[in-house]
């Protein structure tokens, strides 16, 4: 029996191949030590100096409609190291192996596998299966292993809450919820991948750049939502108004969008990586490198959660798609079937399993 | 005395910089009485931006046409014992030109009906009576077009020089991309329709089709079916008023096509930006109460 391989395979050995032909020189020289290789720039950087293309009032323009999705882990694969960049032949063969796991359709793991994947690869976004063409090991560019750094342990009150939180994703994942608050915010309708820093995720990957004199707006492509980015040096709000996707002001450095956010909610799931609302924060940098390619890098730091800050950086590749309008509350059915299933259940005196088992691709 | 003089003539100063000499032609009285309500000066042209009129700003609009397009009398909320005076209504002049929408006969029991069930939600029983009943505004929903335009609340025009433009709504951060010059048809049927515009001298000209059959035009109960085809014009008329005009068609509705028109305008606010509302926790007891563990009501 031969095993399917994602048909996106053959497309993705062609994009390969048409840039391995300025990377070979960079890939034919001695290596550089893992650590400044892991931190240096993409290896595939275009020969000649890209010309940033300006908007009518002067901007860096980086309207259009992007796509962010990838194979590439955001965390390093440990057996890596700290070899941050493969060779080309590696690459493949990285590629390859992400694209196969990740690949919904495979029929190889009994049926509880088969059940976990019911969700097939109809529904997914397909360009999630092809790895940075950078040949990166891990989005994560900074610190030099490529993985985020090790958690602090969290206050006791902050432990309260992330256990009350567990106890309510498992009685989500028994489908046995009390409540409407069991539900995750992406499962609510109320935040999905709108919410920064934006992350590669199943499907819906697209995001749509606005700008206008003294704004630049991303409209991601889940939920419907608007981040509008006044570039025009105001303050921020005060902190008597928390958002669920925070207060964002942004400014240039020569080419590059430069969005700092404040004022987020402090709602358990609100900032990323269960962080502190309190302590979080996060830089985005948005930098066109070339006609179809925006690198977006993001630095994230929280002193109660992680040893030190860290950073990602995830191309945005030009798509030609459109963004249709992504309808979510509107008609959030089963979120309505599992609160009706959960009563059934429980009056027929159905418990939560002790060890339910853990959510699995959350949007996320 | 003279000071009081200076500041005249500087107020009629700016007032003549900044409308253009334009208005000082036409309107020979300007500096004494104001003009008529409802009339802006004819010839007003606004600021380019890569070549078109510029409507980049927020906007919103000051009438209560989102309790009722139509004419309307003062009135209470849903539930006045529990709310008072809270969420009642004001009158309201409506905006629909010639004051009345032109049902056909037999769709205005559906209307009553709705304004009847306005605040009656019930997504319990079945998918199917999900959307039967109950405001979508009182359940969060995306309000489609052209509610979006007059709720309470403001948008924000994003002009840049691309082929998009960008309505973003502060109301449930709803949004909706103007394709400019755009072929495609709607590829389905959505709740803020499929907006495709286009430059007509001053005016920028948005044709919105692909709806869905569930928004309202407000709280009134006005409603259309999935033939809903919306024309819109936004006209700069000053350079703190956009003249909004939408031309309503739906033949499965109204026996011919009707025009609803309104001013937007500017918010000057210092430091005015979008917020968030977020409404979908404000609605989730009301939606989803019932089926809690231990209902609360």
């Amino acid at each position: 029996m031969s095993r399917r391989l994602p048909h996106s395979l053959g497309a993705l050995a062609a994009v390969l191949a048409a840039m391995s032909l300025p990377a070979v020189s960079v890939a034919g020289q001695a290596p550089a030590p893992a650590a400044t290789r892991a931190a240096a720039k993409p290896a595939a950087a275009p020969a000649r100096p890209y010309v940033q293309p300006k908007t009518p009032w002067g901007d860096p323009d980086l309207q259009g409609i992007w796509n962010d999705a990838t194979s590439t882990p955001l965390q390093r694969p440990a057996r890596l190291g700290e070899k941050g960049v493969l060779a080309e032949e590696e690459a493949d063969q990285f590629a390859e192996e992400l694209a196969e796991d990740l690949n919904r359709d495979r029929r190889d793991g009994g049926p509880e596998a088969d059940v976990n994947r019911a969700y097939n690869e109809h529904w997914m976004d397909a360009k999630r299966l092809e790895a940075t063409k950078d040949r990166r090991t891990s989005l994560i560019v900074d610190p030099p292993d490529g993985r985020i750094p090790p958690r602090i342990a969290p206050t006791p009150e902050a432990a309260k809450i992330r256990a009350a939180r567990a106890e309510a994703d498992a009685r989500f994942v028994a489908g046995l919820p009390d409540d409407v608050e069991d539900f995750s915010l992406p499962v609510r309708c109320i935040i999905r991948t709108d919410s920064p820093p934006y992350l590669p995720t199943i499907y819906n990957n697209d995001f749509q750049i606005f700008q206008s004199p003294g704004f630049v707006v991303i409209q991601p492509e889940m939920i419907h939502s608007a981040r509008v980015i006044p570039v025009d040096g105001r303050p921020h709000l005060t902190k008597n108004i928390k958002l669920w996707l925070g207060d964002t002001r942004g400014h240039w450095e020569g080419n590059t969008l430069v969005v700092e956010t404040t004022n987020f909610r402090d709602d358990p799931g609100v900032t990323y990586q269960n962080t502190d609302a309190g302590t979080f924060t996060i830089i985005e940098r948005f930098t066109r490198v070339g006609p179809d390619r925006i690198n977006y890098e993001y630095t994230v730091s929280d002193p109660k959660t992680w040893t030190k800050p860290w950073k990602a950086m995830i191309p945005w590749n030009k798509t030609d798609d459109q963004i249709y309008e992504y309808a979510c509350h509107e008609f959030n059915y089963d979120l309505v079937h599992l609160m009706h299933g959960s009563r059934l259940r429980q009056a027929k005196g159905e418990t939560v399993p002790a060890r339910a088992p853990r959510p699995g691709a959350d949007d996320r | 005395m003279r000071i009081r003089l200076r500041g005249v003539a500087i107020a009629v100063g700016t007032v003549a910089a900044v409308v253009g000499g334009l208005w000082v032609l036409t309107i020979p009285t300007a500096g004494q009485a104001p003009a008529a309500t409802g009339q802006f000066p004819a010839a007003y042209r606004a600021p380019r931006l890569d070549g078109h009129p510029d409507l980049n700003g927020i906007w919103q609009s000051v009438t209560s046409a989102n309790w009722n397009i139509e004419d309307h009398d003062a009135q209470p909320g849903l539930h006045p014992e529990l709310e008072g005076a809270y969420d009642a209504q004001s009158a309201g002049q409506g905006i629909v030109e010639g004051g009345v929408i032109p049902y056909r006969p037999e769709m205005l029991a559906k209307r009553k009906q709705n304004f009847e069930k306005r605040g009656i939600v019930d997504v319990v029983t079945s998918d199917e009576k999900w959307h039967d009943s109950g405001d979508p505004e009182l359940k969060c929903y995306m309000p489609g077009v052209p509610r979006a335009t007059y709720m309470p609340f403001p948008f924000q025009i994003v002009q840049g020089s691309g082929p998009y433009i960008l309505m973003a709504y502060e109301y449930a951060s709803t949004t909706r991309t103007i394709r400019m010059n755009f072929k495609e048809e709607a590829p389905t049927d959505s709740w803020m329709g499929w907006s495709r515009g286009r430059w007509e001298g001053e005016t920028l000209v948005v044709d919105v089709t692909g709806f869905n059959d569930l928004t309202w035009f407000d709280r009134a109960g006005n409603f259309h079916t999935d033939a809903l085809h919306v024309v819109e014009r936004y006209t700069a008329v000053s350079p703190y008023h956009i003249q909004y005009e939408a031309t309503i068609e739906d033949p499965k509705v109204f026996t011919r096509p009707w025009k609803i028109s309104l001013p937007l305008y500017r918010r000057m606010d210092k430091g005015v930006q979008l917020l968030e509302y977020k409404c979908v926790p404000f609605t989730e007891e009301l939606l989803y109460g019932k089926l809690r563990k231990n209902p609360r009501r």
